[in-house]
């Protein structure tokens, strides 16, 4: 096996210094009855060359080639080639959670830059290491408003991604965190607040919301802060479109921001792996989940950095840890703090804007479900053609069309969910509109 | 500072508790400080929580490690050391004196008599293996 | 004598805000082919913001040398042994890492329809599958996200199963070796924490358990070969008591790498139990994560299992969503795939065979560490070590030099440490993982460290507990860094 070093003599001398005659020795004391008696039921052990070609021809079963309308949590960006040059530096790819920061200023440096381009982009004043991903990101965040609250409901908008909801239940159930939803408006697709007004009170702990929201639309984080302060609560403010914030106002007035990064580099690869994030106020720092890293010096009085604020993690206080999330994504979140290095102050605006630009533009050409403002994401009422007549025309043109919103909201059964990122051509969005008729 | 003040009651947790005033002060031990090693945080309840004796009311923290801090008798907490929040230090440097958690009204004078005084105090970290 | 390392120039970095300046740039974007909007009439004036405060401005050849100088600051398994118990840092096979970048694979969207995603399911059906052959069980799911995500993922399956037959039961027992995350997700679940003491041997104790496992009970979370790197050799007497009382067993699977093709979970009576793909099957830990946390489980709990689950349709897979006993969802889509890509590589590189072997190289490495440094550091247990061995410092500590201060030496030495302090139930430990990645004279040279450490103790202890010396960061303030706490950069005043 190519990965093994080691040559037989030199197994031998090993096994010559053990006092053993064989590998098969070495596991002589496990009881007969639990020992494998026969080989593994697995191919036998093939070559780099057939390994690729394993994966290419998968590969082949998929979409490549093809231009793509999809959003819906997961965007299609451009990934700049540093992001990669640097990710697959041994010395990031190959190394370990920097719990020896002497020989981990590397990793660390590079977390502290990725914590505080986070805070500079939501407008918050710290945040974690990352997270899992956004998914995962949100009942992290929400229990940890009940935390801060000592409360216990939590309030979580419709239009909030379905999937994101789906695992805030299954936090939360054994949590004992009652969740409830609240709808969204049927005409401008934001919050509903007369919803929302009558649904929160003095036992709410987190108000959860999205914004861009699940249809693509810009909530009024002011307003929902308001509101949620005035009972007590706190509002946790997620993002599922990284991009936006090069544009939008930073959600200043929420308590709690968790979001994913895909949009930053990370290749929508099926699902994952991706990034997550957890930023807030200072006050709530001892409350926060996941890996921290602060600034402190050496021996010598030199700048250098570490994991801090152990204390609230599974690894010390065990059952009673903020979580039991032990990694964080480091490499992803490198990643992502690649990519905000590179496009930088200007180039995040200039691309949140190409993506305004080209969405506006389809949009334009569509009939809107929605009335509210919007980013990049937008629901289109497919008419009497139908959604998947639509789809299947557009798959004929070699592009992946938009995602049925009947599937996760029976209401909006005949709209789809249509996305244009910077990598849509104006040919494609053309196309669509002609494909609508 | 190597000597345990006359004036306090020691628990076998190493919370002392100080006796003689119209309100009492508890805090952790000298020698509770130097197991921890340096504090970084310190976890108190609020002004008005009730203490009931053996029951964990707050913790401190170093940098890898957190010990709940029990309560030595009942009462009710009327303040709070604020000053630790800034300066956990202090509880290294004074433990026994601007290191102190909190300040309490005794609900039963009676239970200091179950506590250790100095001198058993001493006795009793001589003999304990730690 | 220091023989694997010596100085090197290494080149002092700035931060990316203290090198930007207005107008520096390391991107361009295409023109736009469709006409510009104004951000502030479609978004409303009050929806936009300027720009992003203090964020970097840069040029492309600041950000590669950025980024290529911080690399030198790390070390890596690509530059030697990373003894690292428990975490199992082995070689990533490159390989890996360009396949996972298969253009129809890394560019899948997880809502493209299941016919344009055949290739993707393919993958993660063929990994599901060998996975359970190698665990000996019957179902898996690759949705969790990272190891205690399946341990959180594990446990609520033992909760839907338990409730099933009508006693979902209020405490997990964790035996006081295990990682912290057991009793951390235990808690997650809802459940409380009963601790199980382990006996003389470092193993769990039946009698101890037999007394413990009560009606309360809802399972046992075990981990073996368990962190002192013992095989529990009870343990098929141990699912029996567990089930006898009506209890499940849970296994960390965080020391699987010394079972494949030796012996099967599912087959010495665990009921689930989780696998770090980037442990036992060589993802790369990349700084700390991505990980991911698969589960494997016995018939009985499967239905429970978090959805959609992959079926095969006409010829064909696709995604059931209906799944009326699910758990629901640990996360969005169906799991960190990229991970799951590099995986099934490293299984399809080594076959059955070749995996086999790995797991007795990795026994045959760190019983070999453990005869040669036995004269040196005290072994609290000694029963025979699978994977991994745990001496303790006591011999050390006589002269003030502890267990942590050793690790520090040792990166003098050319190694990264050892784990520190872990397990809890050895005061003092010195926790260490060769993995089959090292070849004899590595390890030959990790000896000779450990014994040169040792020599060093006895003579200059203070040499040891001043380290390290030789890297251009000194030993650093973590208790500042935890009373005074600054986790992001500002601009100075």
């Amino acid at each position: 096996m190519r990965y093994l070093p080691k040559s037989d003599s030199e197994r031998a001398e090993m096994l010559t210094a053990l006092g053993v005659a064989s590998l098969e020795d070495l596991v002589k004391h496990l009881p007969a009855e639990v020992r494998l008696n026969r080989p593994l039921n697995l191919a036998p052990g093939i070559s780099e060359y057939e390994i690729v070609d394993y994966f290419k021809a998968r590969g082949a079963e998929g979409a490549a080639g093809y231009a793509s309308l999809l959003g819906a949590g997961v965007y299609n960006h451009f990934r700049p080639v540093m992001c990669d040059t640097v990710v697959t530096r041994g010395e990031f790819l190959t190394s370990y959670t920097p719990y020896q920061a002497e020989m981990a200023q590397g990793t660390l440096t590079t977390i502290f830059e990725f914590q505080t381009m986070i805070c500079q982009l939501t407008g918050m004043e710290v945040a974690n290491a990352s997270m899992y991903d956004g998914s995962s990101a949100a009942p992290e965040a929400a229990m940890m408003a009940a935390r801060i609250t000592g409360r216990d409901r939590i309030l979580a908008a419709r239009s909030v991604h379905p999937e994101y909801r789906e695992v805030l239940r299954t936090y939360a159930l054994h949590q004992g965190l009652p969740v409830a939803e609240f709808g969204y408006d049927a005409r401008s697709g934001q919050v509903d607040m007369d919803d929302l007004r009558a649904k929160i009170d003095g036992d709410t702990a987190a108000v959860v919301i999205q914004s861009p929201n699940f249809f693509g639309i810009i909530e009024q984080v002011e307003e929902l802060a308001e509101l949620a302060h005035r009972h007590g609560a706190l509002l946790v403010f997620l993002f599922t479109e990284a991009v936006s914030l090069g544009l939008l106002a930073p959600p200043r007035a929420a308590d709690i921001v968790a979001g994913e990064l895909q949009s930053f580099a990370i290749p929508p690869s099926y699902g994952g792996p991706y990034a997550g994030v957890i930023a807030t106020k200072e006050k709530f720092i001892r409350q926060i989940p996941g890996r921290l890293v602060g600034e402190t010096k050496d021996s010598e009085g030199r700048r250098a950095f570490c994991l801090t604020l152990a204390t609230r993690e599974q690894h010390i206080r065990r059952e009673k840890a903020t979580s039991n999330i032990c990694t964080n994504q480091a490499l992803i979140a490198l990643m992502a703090a690649v990519y905000m290095a590179v496009y930088g102050k200007q180039g995040l605006r200039e691309l949140a804007e190409q993506n305004l630009a080209k969405t506006h533009y389809l949009a334009a050409k569509l009939p809107r479900r929605f009335t509210g403002p919007f980013f990049n994401e937008f629901a289109a009422v497919a008419g009497p053609k139908g959604v998947a007549a639509i789809n299947d025309e557009l798959l004929g043109r070699k592009i992946v069309g938009g995602l049925d919103l009947g599937r996760h909201y029976p209401e909006l059964a005949g709209s789809m969910l249509l996305c244009a990122t910077e990598m849509v051509k104006r040919e494609t969005l053309d196309a669509v509109a002609e494909v609508w008729g | 500072m190597s000597t345990y003040p006359e004036n306090f009651r020691y628990t076998k947790e190493h919370e002392w508790v100080s006796v003689g005033g119209e309100t009492s002060r508890i805090g952790i031990t000298d020698h509770a400080q130097k197991e921890l090693g340096d504090i970084v945080y310190v976890d108190l309840p609020k002004v008005g929580a009730a203490l009931s004796p053996g029951a964990a009311f707050g913790s401190v923290e170093s940098v890898k490690a957190v010990s709940d801090i029990y309560a030595p008798v009942s009462g009710e907490v009327l303040a709070v050391n604020e000053a630790l929040a800034a300066t956990p230090e202090t509880l290294n440097s004074d433990a026994h004196g601007d290191g102190w958690l909190v300040e309490v009204r005794l609900a039963n004078a009676g239970e200091l008599g179950g506590l250790m005084t100095a001198a058993q105090y001493e006795a009793y970290l001589g003999g304990a293996a730690h | 004598m220091i023989r694997k390392t010596r100085s090197h120039i290494n080149i002092n970095e700035q931060l990316l805000f203290e090198m930007s300046s207005p107008g520096k740039k390391a991107y361009q974007l295409p023109p736009l082919d469709v006409p510009a909007v104004d951000a502030a009439a479609a978004l409303g004036g009050g929806g936009t913001r300027e720009s992003i405060e203090d964020f970097p401005e840069v040029s492309e050849v600041e950000v590669i040398r950025h980024y290529t100088r911080l690399s030198t600051w790390n070390y890596a398994i690509d530059l030697g042994m990373f003894p690292l118990g428990s975490c199992t840092m082995k070689y990533n096979p490159r390989i890996n890492e360009v396949v996972a970048r298969t253009e129809g694979l890394a560019w899948a969207h997880p809502y493209q329809p299941d016919a344009l995603s055949q290739g993707a399911m393919e993958v993660m059906a063929h990994l599901e599958s060998a996975l359970a052959e190698i665990t000996g069980m019957d179902a898996v799911t690759l949705q969790p996200a990272a190891g205690a995500h399946g341990e959180m993922t594990g446990i609520l399956l033992i909760r839907a199963a338990l409730e099933k037959r009508g006693d979902a039961r209020k405490k997990i027992l964790v035996p006081d070796s295990a990682h912290g995350t057991n009793p951390a997700t235990a808690a997650m679940a809802g459940y409380g924490v009963a601790n199980l003491k382990s006996n003389s041997l470092g193993m769990v104790d039946v009698a101890t358990l037999e007394q413990e496992m009560t009606g309360e009970i809802a399972g046992l979370m075990i981990t073996n070969p368990n962190t002192v790197g013992v095989f529990e050799e009870n343990i098929a007497r141990i699912c029996e008591v567990v089930h006898a009382k009506g209890g499940l067993v849970y296994m960390d699977g965080a020391n699987m790498n010394a079972l494949v093709g030796v012996a099967r979970p599912g087959d010495f009576g665990i009921d689930v139990m989780h696998l770090n793909l980037h442990k036992t099957f060589s993802t790369p830990h990349g700084g700390g994560g991505p990980g991911s946390g698969a589960v494997a489980c016995k018939a009985e709990l499967a239905p429970h299992l978090p959805g959609p689950r992959l079926a095969r349709v006409d010829g064909a897979w696709r995604w059931n969503y209906d799944l009326p006993e699910s758990i629901g969802r640990v996360r969005a889509f169906y799991g960190n795939f990229g991970v799951l890509v590099r995986a099934l590589a490293y299984i399809l590189a080594h076959g059955g065979n070749g995996l086999t072997n790995a797991t007795l190289d990795a026994i045959l490495n760190a019983n070999y560490i453990r005869k040669l440094l036995q004269p040196f550091y005290d072994l609290p247990y000694q029963s025979p070590s699978m994977h991994e061995v745990v001496f303790s410092d006591d011999r050390q500590a006589k002269n003030g030099v502890r267990t942590g201060d050793i690790a520090k030496r040792l990166i003098d030495y050319g190694f990264h440490p050892y784990t520190v302090s872990f397990p809890l139930i050895v005061h003092g430990a010195l926790m260490i993982e060769p993995t089959e990645t090292e070849s004899k004279p590595e390890i030959d040279l990790f000896v000779d460290a450990m014994i040169s450490i040792a020599g060093e103790i006895e003579t200059n202890p203070a040499l040891v507990t001043g380290a390290p010396y030789l890297t251009r960061t000194t030993r650093v303030d973590e208790v500042t860094a935890a009373r005074k706490p600054v986790v992001r950069w500002r601009r100075p005043a």
